[in-house]
């Protein structure tokens, strides 16, 4: 699908969105690096590059459609508005996280924004999504339901599986396919058997894109349809995005196995920030208030993080139901 | 208007009576609209051994029939629930599980806690357990206490018609992931139901018999082997008592220690594999926590280490039964 031009984009539009991305990208450039740093705990992995693909289609939706997400899932959490703050405190284990600390980077969760949370096992997400695209198709008021998985993630059984049942259903659920090039490390080639996800949807009776990931305008025009489409009723669609990861699988990932030269080049231009930059029409000084804002914003969630108290001993237990 | 009828019965009325009640209660599972659209009759089977027969005439869409992708249709349970429409999913037998075991444990199960106790998932899956009906070694597991392991789910397993309705309407009204385990040997057992709705509390054991001399604890298919083996003893004048857990998470540990209080010897009786089960469970906590009351050493029932077998000689020397417990009874009396 050739999507050229942002004549039909309002303003206010294309300035929210670069905001998401922007503080998408500068969310992830400062984890890196507290990361590096040793003051972050776990493991984390970082979204930088994908951003046009989250915001792109995230900005169609609204509280009441409902998202399924990865392990790689904080920019899915900022494109669907989730607070960056409460974000930056859960991924420090904190008081005030938007999980009270509970579920750290890999489980952010926010159920009254519709993120229906990132997931630490891969394809998980699809059949969760499938049952919110059921609620959404019961409850007949036009919302609908989009998963979120990578190139490789989407061979697991359970994403199979859905792409079936959503078909057979009639669900309105959009099958995301964020095709950075790497499962963890192994290539796309050598995990999945088609070249075109789009292959894949042929065989289970849905329609399907594939759109430049790394161009902002054509993921938001063909997911714009692909929901719309959903929203009158046409049941599931699959959108293929074809982008690149700026970092690691997970930091401390050091990508020997990546071409020379290639992390450089996704960095100077392969860039859907830049390229966003360059061709939405903004001015320099706008883009520059917003990245302003968004520094300072990410500034204050690492700055509030570090000053939250660590959650208290006795909420080990909460949330289980039954103690023994 | 209490009436006899079959444990399979009492299931249904539940579901037929929640469904009514609650008009966003969805039901799905294979086959459990069973036939629909298939050119003949409708709705002819109700799930495997047709315990939702009925309910697609009575209650239309909200039973739907799933592909046979267990992965898929119980995450979608998990995700309808998380999205504000309780689901009763089917699995028809817990070996199955191991198909979809992702979605419980580490979707379900961990939501509630890890999304901060933000989330409610009005869930119950519906699933067979047990041997006896020649169902071999992937139709006829007991694997309760692998889910009654994991923190997050409530697991439930009746032994009577009576408490197969009062628990699975809890278990529906419940804003948590229930593991509903149906002891299949046990379907057409009859006894009396209450036709008007209504709920039993989890966590609250039931004493099936008085007894002074010796406290058996089991549950499901169980209850009825320690109740024979109950009445045989009786006839050598050794006394039982038999407790009948009803749910094994949450677990009323606090009558089981009444009980072994009084009598002072302990039978722990699961038709599971003998590592890690109820009876170990039991056994462990009840030493842990009323030692000095314990006049001889527990002893436990279960099945043998091995897989079910199928032929029908084999099967019935794998599933223990009253004879199992009798002995177990005598050797606390030794």
């Amino acid at each position: 699908m050739n999507h050229t031009g942002k004549t039909d984009i309002s303003h206010d539009t294309l300035l929210s969105a670069y905001r998401r991305m922007k503080t998408i990208r500068a969310f992830e450039n400062r984890l890196h690096e507290d990361f590096k740093a040793g003051i972050v705990p776990g493991f984390t992995h970082l979204y930088a590059g994908q951003e046009a693909v989250a915001v792109g289609i995230c900005s169609h939706l609204t509280d009441q459609d409902q998202i399924a997400s990865t392990h790689r899932g904080h920019g899915h959490c900022i494109a669907k508005g989730v607070d960056v703050m409460a974000m930056m405190k859960e991924i420090h284990g904190r008081q005030g996280g938007i999980c009270k600390g509970k579920g750290g980077s890999m489980h952010i969760a926010d159920l009254s924004k519709g993120m229906l949370g990132a997931n630490g096992i891969l394809g998980a997400g699809a059949p969760l999504a499938c049952g919110a695209a059921l609620a959404d198709k019961l409850e007949g008021k036009g919302h609908v339901a989009v998963v979120f998985g990578g190139d490789g993630g989407v061979n697991e059984g359970a994403v199979l599986e859905s792409m079936n049942l959503a078909s057979v259903w009639k669900l309105p659920l959009m099958f995301v396919v964020e095709n950075n090039g790497y499962a963890q490390s192994t290539p796309q080639h050598r995990t999945t058997s088609v070249s075109s996800y789009e292959d894949r949807a042929r065989g289970f009776g849905m329609p399907a894109v594939t759109v430049d990931g790394l161009d902002f305008f054509a993921v938001y025009r063909a997911a714009g349809e692909l929901i719309a489409r959903m929203r009158a009723g046409g049941g599931p669609v699959l959108l293929e995005c074809r982008t690149v990861r700026f970092y690691g699988h997970f930091e401390g990932d050091t990508q020997r196995y990546r071409p020379a030269g290639d992390v450089k080049n996704a960095w100077e231009e392969r860039d859907c920030l830049r390229r966003f930059a360059r061709t939405s029409g903004l001015s320099p000084a706008e883009l520059e208030a917003v990245d302003r804002d968004v520094e300072q914003l990410v500034d204050a969630s690492v700055q509030e993080a570090l000053k939250a108290p660590h959650p208290a001993l006795n909420e080990l237990h909460d949330g289980v139901y039954v103690s023994y | 208007m209490t009436r006899h009828i079959s444990l399979k019965s009492a299931i249904t009325e539940a579901l037929d009576q929640e469904m009514a009640r609650d008009p966003k209660l969805l039901i799905f599972g294979q086959d459990t609209a069973g036939g629909v659209d298939a050119g003949g009759e409708t709705d002819t089977w109700g799930g495997v051994l047709g315990v939702t027969r009925g309910l697609y005439t009575r209650h239309g869409d909200r039973v739907i029939d799933a592909p046979p992708t267990e992965m898929a249709y119980v995450g979608a349970a998990v995700g309808a629930a998380l999205s504000g429409f309780p689901v009763v999913a089917e699995v028809p037998f817990i070996d199955f599980m191991g198909v979809c075991f992702d979605q419980l444990l580490s979707q379900a199960a961990k939501m509630r806690y890890m999304f901060g106790g933000t989330a409610e998932i009005p869930l119950v899956v519906r699933t067979m357990v047990g041997a006896g009906i020649n169902g071999a070694a992937q139709h006829s597991q007991m694997l309760t206490a692998m889910f009654t392991h994991i923190p997050g789910l409530k697991v439930v397993c009746p032994s009577t018609p009576h408490d197969a309705k009062g628990l699975m309407i809890e278990a529906i009204r419940d804003r948590g992931p229930v593991i509903f385990c149906e002891p299949k040997y046990l379907y057409e057992t009859t006894g009396p139901v209450a036709e008007a709705p209504y709920a039993i509390p989890f966590g609250q054991a039931h004493l099936a018999r008085e007894g002074r001399d010796v406290s058996i604890v089991t549950y499901g298919p169980m209850v009825p082997r320690a109740l024979e083996a109950a009445t045989r003893l009786a006839e050598t004048g050794i006394e039982t008592e038999v407790i009948d857990l009803r749910t094994l998470s949450p677990l009323d540990i606090a009558t089981v220690l009444k009980s072994v209080q009084k009598t002072g010897r302990l039978v722990a009786a699961d038709e599971a594999h003998p590592r890690c089960n109820m009876a170990t469970d039991i056994v462990a906590r009840v030493t842990g926590q009323c030692f000095t009351s314990l006049k001889s050493a527990p002893q436990m029932v279960s099945a043998p280490h091995t897989p079910v077998p199928f032929s029908p000689v084999l099967e019935k020397a794998y599933i223990p039964g009253a004879e199992q417990i009798m002995a177990a009874v005598t050797r606390t009396m030794s």
